[in-house]
């Protein structure tokens, strides 16, 4: 099958990460770790754009941009630097932010997805190395502003902008594009997507084949899909009135999830670049050999070897490598000698399905546990043990608990702070499997005491089953096998 | 006390009597200028002095007192840059050069006055008015640290740190009848010193002796890991005080003495190189045939540098902020109300020369003259260990008399921004005087080859008694 | 040759204010210096590559070790258009 693409949906992304693993800023020694500071507390002469100061690069940062460029399959630069961008606003103490012009330090790399009809590959224009400006804060709403506040905590943080192709051909392949992307990033541990701005993507999209617009100022990730969706059927909707779609930016308002055109400026911008003079280029060629040593197993990589070592389908072996700290997790759990199998389907299936349905995300693993922090509230946050994990695994597999007691377990985890093993949750619950004496002797009694229902039943209403084996299950609190209790009553009727 | 001393001597002074004693005598004499070289001194020199007194006198500089070109960070002190917009601006943060000096115990008297942001050639832009050249108050004392280079000449601070961008030590070093040297790019740190043009400057020491200079540059010079672009040079240049330049081969270089050089200027610094050949020193003719397009090129890289630089003198962090019903207007307001005329003016040419469709014809061709002028010096000193030639081609001009051109002005750079754009050291000694008025011999050398332009400057100096003489206007 | 339009567009670029007469004069002053610079189109610079730096330096770089920062209240210091720790501006646009 072939998608045929049939509003002809072009979209191409620029991606902004911060690179929030490193413990310091690009250019100078303020901490990264900002994120619960009081305003203007991770600031120094050099990040505040002081009279004097001068930037000195952080090597992590040129080491985390090879590894991306390596991981995305494209070419390192032999020799790279920096430009200066130079305009005006606020966030930018200097008056211009050092990034990357025409020598980027990765460029033509790419990276496949699952597309609309199969694996689908997404050109990587280019990524760069550049530096985060300060975060404003406007009195009032944008609109009406009386004043704006400036915080320069972030202002010189690391960041990476990546430039794909215009390859995506719908907005779902761009939110797979990012979540792989994403997944990537956390692979190589050059960045926590779960920190607040660490990703912002500005999109242009254009529909049949036409005038491409930008939509900036993405924040979140799901936004992106959103944020497209409309903007598709806003330029649709302007030619199916015989419009035409004009070349401009907008910007998507996340409250209404609806994109609205800027402002336009009264003069265009002219950025000036020129070499910044502060810093000395670079000739990297000679590294590069040492950093790939470093890189870790990718995501594709991870999944074939999920399925040949641990005998599991392509399903859980994709999504158990959707994120490095689950397939880590997975592994330690499998490490201890569970059935791999039904470890996938508790992990893959039941935790992780259960995580997504409370917007909880994975943010830790420590060989020990998985944590995981709420998507919107970061005070809600929990965690689960490995061992923990074997011993549900354990559990079920021995067929001392039920399915429905085990996904009760796991709830049960996730929502309370409470460290308690599986076995003591299934004590305190009483989740044990019924005794089949209690439950044969639940069934006789059922079936002494519904009449009715049995006669029904023996006069070929299905539904009477049910209802039977409800009556069961209620008298033993939930804790029988309804399948075990469906056959004892068929046996005990109709012989 | 003498007006005029050497470190040396200011050292003797200190162990006969006290840092505190020295530095009171020098602020005594900075309460009676008549030349306005200071924009602040320092209320905390004293006790300053004081400190190292108790302390024990340790360290090379243990007492000495120094004045400071006002866009060199001093914490504490307010770093004007001699403009308006850096009103009320007190770094909270040290140059490297300065934490160098406070390591070896000197005493910082004050910040002496300069061209706004370190552009021009006479200290006639600074916000806090013009320096008067002590040896004649209606002239200028060159710039644009002419207030680093006046105060030495006037006897109101023993040495000085300046920083020279196209000629910005050496030219008031001519003009002022003192020391000044530009070392090579790379070996002093730039750190806390406020950008003009990041490719082209140096920090550089100003003093009434070749020694006093080598003693400074022992101690400022040097790796500094907060400056991209510093080098490790180890030199020790109180080492290269050699008096014998048996053997030294000196280049002279036509093309700096073009046509509207003073021809009692082009005299006396012959007579130099005449006074080095009876020394020992051998000479010859060289050619550097770009020297002429030197300036355009440096003009033009040093504006392009400066808009971005300055870009960040906003109104929003620190300094003069005008009022604006927005952001925007506030910034514009505040930058055509900050700055003077001059840096505008610089301002926008280096917009003009970075912007769309201007990049190359002014920027890239800038960069590419810049490769051809460092290949002039490239080739001649192959030949030869120094060149000598006329640090300024006229002497001290009058307050006022070229400030209304521009381009007049820039022209007085002719034989000084060569030598930034190609980084390598140049050092101006006085050489000779017309109607009174003090000139100035450059001595460039190789890259990092400060030994052998010390070498020259310090013999030629110690053969000769110009250095010796002081101006009677402040006597 | 700059005409009063450019004047005004690089002054909109470099955040400068400039009256009407400003203009004129600047764009007098500029030309001057212009035509000055305009000398070296007369050089052939074709084959010659650019010097950015005359230091050749390269990966001059620092490792990723925290150092400290400024007070907030040093921060703040040389402004008085502050505001529960922050720079407080004029609204942007």
């Amino acid at each position: 099958m072939v998608y045929e693409n049939p509003d002809g949906v072009r979209i191409g992304l620029e991606i902004h990460i911060q690179l929030n693993k490193l413990k310091t800023k690009m250019f100078c020694g303020c901490s990264t770790d900002y994120h619960n500071a009081a305003p203007n507390t991770h600031t120094c002469p050099v990040c505040l754009g002081l009279p004097g100061a001068l930037p000195v690069l952080n090597k992590k940062v040129v080491e985390a941009a090879i590894k991306v460029g390596l991981a995305l399959e494209g070419e390192i630069a032999e020799e790279t630097q920096f430009h200066r961008k130079n305009y005006f606003y606020p966030d930018l103490p200097k008056g211009y932010q050092i990034t990357q012009y025409d020598f980027p330090i990765v460029s033509n790399g790419k990276i496949v997805i699952e597309g609309e009809d199969g694996e689908h590959t997404v050109g990587i224009t280019r990524a760069h190395m550049e530096e985060d400006p300060g975060k404003l804060v406007h009195i009032g709403s944008i609109e009406k502003s009386k004043g704006v506040l400036i915080d320069y905590n972030r202002s010189g943080v690391s960041l990476i902008e990546t430039v794909t192709e215009p390859d995506m051909r719908s907005p779902k392949e761009a939110r797979r594009f990012l979540d792989k992307f994403r997944n990537i990033l956390e692979y190589l541990d050059v960045f926590d997507g779960n920190l607040e701005g660490a990703m912002r993507v500005d999109a242009n999209v254009s529909v049949h084949w036409g005038t491409r617009v930008e939509v900036k100022n993405i924040s979140s990730h799901k936004g992106v899909e959103r944020a497209l969706l409309y903007e598709i059927m806003r330029q649709k909707n302007v030619i199916r009135r015989g419009g035409k779609v004009s070349q401009e930016t907008r910007h998507f308002d996340e409250g209404r999830g609806v994109t609205l055109s800027m402002r336009t400026k009264e003069e265009a911008e002219d950025y000036r670049y020129f070499r910044e003079p502060d810093l000395m280029p670079m000739r990297i060629t000679d590294w590069i050999p040492a950093v790939k040593e470093t890189l870790p197993e990718l995501p594709d990589a991870k999944r074939t070897r999920f399925i040949e070592q641990y005998g599991i389908t392509d399903m859980h072996a994709k999504s158990l490598t959707s994120k490095i700290m689950l397939a880590d997790f997975y592994e330690g759990v499998c490490a201890k000698g569970v059935d791999p199998k039904i470890a996938a389907t508790w992990t893959a299936d039941v935790f992780l399905g259960e995580l997504n349905y409370r917007d909880l995300a994975i943010s830790s693993y420590d060989g020990e546990k998985i944590g995981f922090i709420h998507a919107k509230d970061p005070r809600i946050k929990n965690s689960i043990k490995v061992s923990d994990m074997v011993e549900l695994v354990n559990l079920f597999a021995e067929g001392k608990i039920s399915d429905r007691a085990a996904v009760e377990v796991i709830r049960t985890m996730l929502d309370t702070a409470e460290e308690k093993t599986p076995s003591q949750i299934i004590e305190e619950k009483g989740l044990f499997k019924a005794e089949d004496d209690l439950v044969t002797k639940a069934v006789a009694e059922t079936i002494a005491e519904n009449e009715a229902a049995v006669q029904d039943y023996l006069g070929g209403t299905e539904k009477s089953l049910n209802f039977l084996v409800g009556q069961v299950m209620k008298k033993t609190k939930g804790t029988a096998d309804a399948k075990t209790a469906r056959d004892l009553i068929i046996k005990e009727l109709k012989g | 006390m003498a007006k005029w001393m050497s470190v040396a001597q200011v050292k003797e002074k200190i162990e006969e009597n006290s840092a505190e004693e020295v530095t009171a005598q020098y602020l005594e004499a900075i309460g009676k200028s008549k030349i306005n070289g200071y924009i602040t001194v320092s209320e905390k020199a004293l006790e300053q002095a004081k400190k190292i007194d108790a302390e024990g006198h340790n360290g090379p500089l243990a007492g000495i007192p120094i004045a400071i070109k006002d866009n060199i960070s001093v914490v504490g002190l307010p770093n004007s840059c001699g403009s308006k917009i850096l009103e009320g601006y007190i770094p909270p943060f040290n140059a490297h050069v300065i934490e160098k000096l406070l390591a070896a115990g000197a005493v910082i008297l004050g910040k002496t006055n300069m061209d706004e942001f370190a552009m021009g050639s006479s200290t006639e832009t600074s916000y806090f008015g013009p320096t008067a050249n002590p040896w004649d108050l209606e002239r200028v004392p060159g710039g644009s640290s002419g207030g680093s280079a006046a105060v030495v000449a006037a006897g109101e601070a023993p040495f000085a740190l300046g920083s020279d961008t196209g000629g910005s030590v050496r030219c008031p070093a001519a003009f002022c009848g003192v020391v000044g040297l530009k070392p090579t790019y790379g070996s002093v740190s730039r750190y806390g010193v406020v950008a003009y043009a990041n490719s082209l400057e140096q920090v550089g020491p100003l003093a009434n002796n070749v020694t006093d200079i080598a003693v400074l540059m022992d101690v400022i010079a040097g790796y500094d890991r907060k400056d991209s672009t510093s080098i490790d040079s180890k030199i020790e240049y109180q080492k290269a005080l050699v008096e014998d330049v048996k053997g030294l081969k000196i280049g002279v270089p036509k093309e700096f003495f073009g046509e509207g050089i003073h021809p009692d200027v082009e005299k006396a610094v012959w007579n130099a190189i005449h006074k080095c050949e009876d020394l020992g020193a051998s000479w010859e003719e060289v050619s550097m045939p770009h020297i002429k397009y030197a300036l355009a090129s440096y003009y033009i890289i040093a504006m392009s540098e400066a808009s971005s630089n300055l870009a960040r003198f906003d109104g929003t962090r620190y300094g003069y902020r005008a009022n604006g019903e927005n952001w925007h207007a506030m910034v514009s307001k505040t930058r055509a109300d900050g700055f003077g005329t001059e840096v505008k003016r610089r301002i926008l040419l280096g917009t003009y020369a970075l912007s769309a469709g201007y990049h190359d014809k002014y920027y890239l061709k800038a960069l590419k003259v810049r490769t051809l002028v460092k290949q002039d010096f490239d080739r001649a000193l192959s030949k030869v260990d120094v060149l000598m030639a006329p640090t300024m081609p006229n002497p001290a001009f009058k307050i006022g008399e070229k400030i209304e051109d521009p381009l007049t002005l820039y022209l007085s750079d002719v034989n000084t921004c060569p030598i930034n754009l190609a980084g390598v050291p140049s050092l101006s000694v006085p050489c000779g005087f017309t109607d009174g008025l003090p000139i100035g011999l450059q001595i460039m050398g190789k890259p990092f080859d400060e030994p052998a332009v010390l070498r020259a400057a310090y013999t030629f100096e110690q053969n000769t008694d110009y250095h010796t003489k002081r101006p009677s206007e402040v006597a | 040759m700059i005409t009063k339009e450019d004047v005004e567009h690089i002054g909109w670029l470099a955040r400068i204010e400039i009256s009407e007469q400003e203009t004129v004069e600047y764009m007098e002053k500029l030309n001057s210096v212009l035509g000055y610079f305009g000398q070296l189109d007369e050089l052939p610079t074709k084959d010659v590559t650019p010097t950015y730096h005359v230091a050749e330096i390269y990966n001059v770089f620092r490792d990723d070790v925290v150092e400290e920062c400024l007070p907030q209240e040093v921060v703040l210091a040389n402004t008085e258009h502050k505001q529960d720790g922050a720079f407080r501006v004029p609204k942007i646009g």
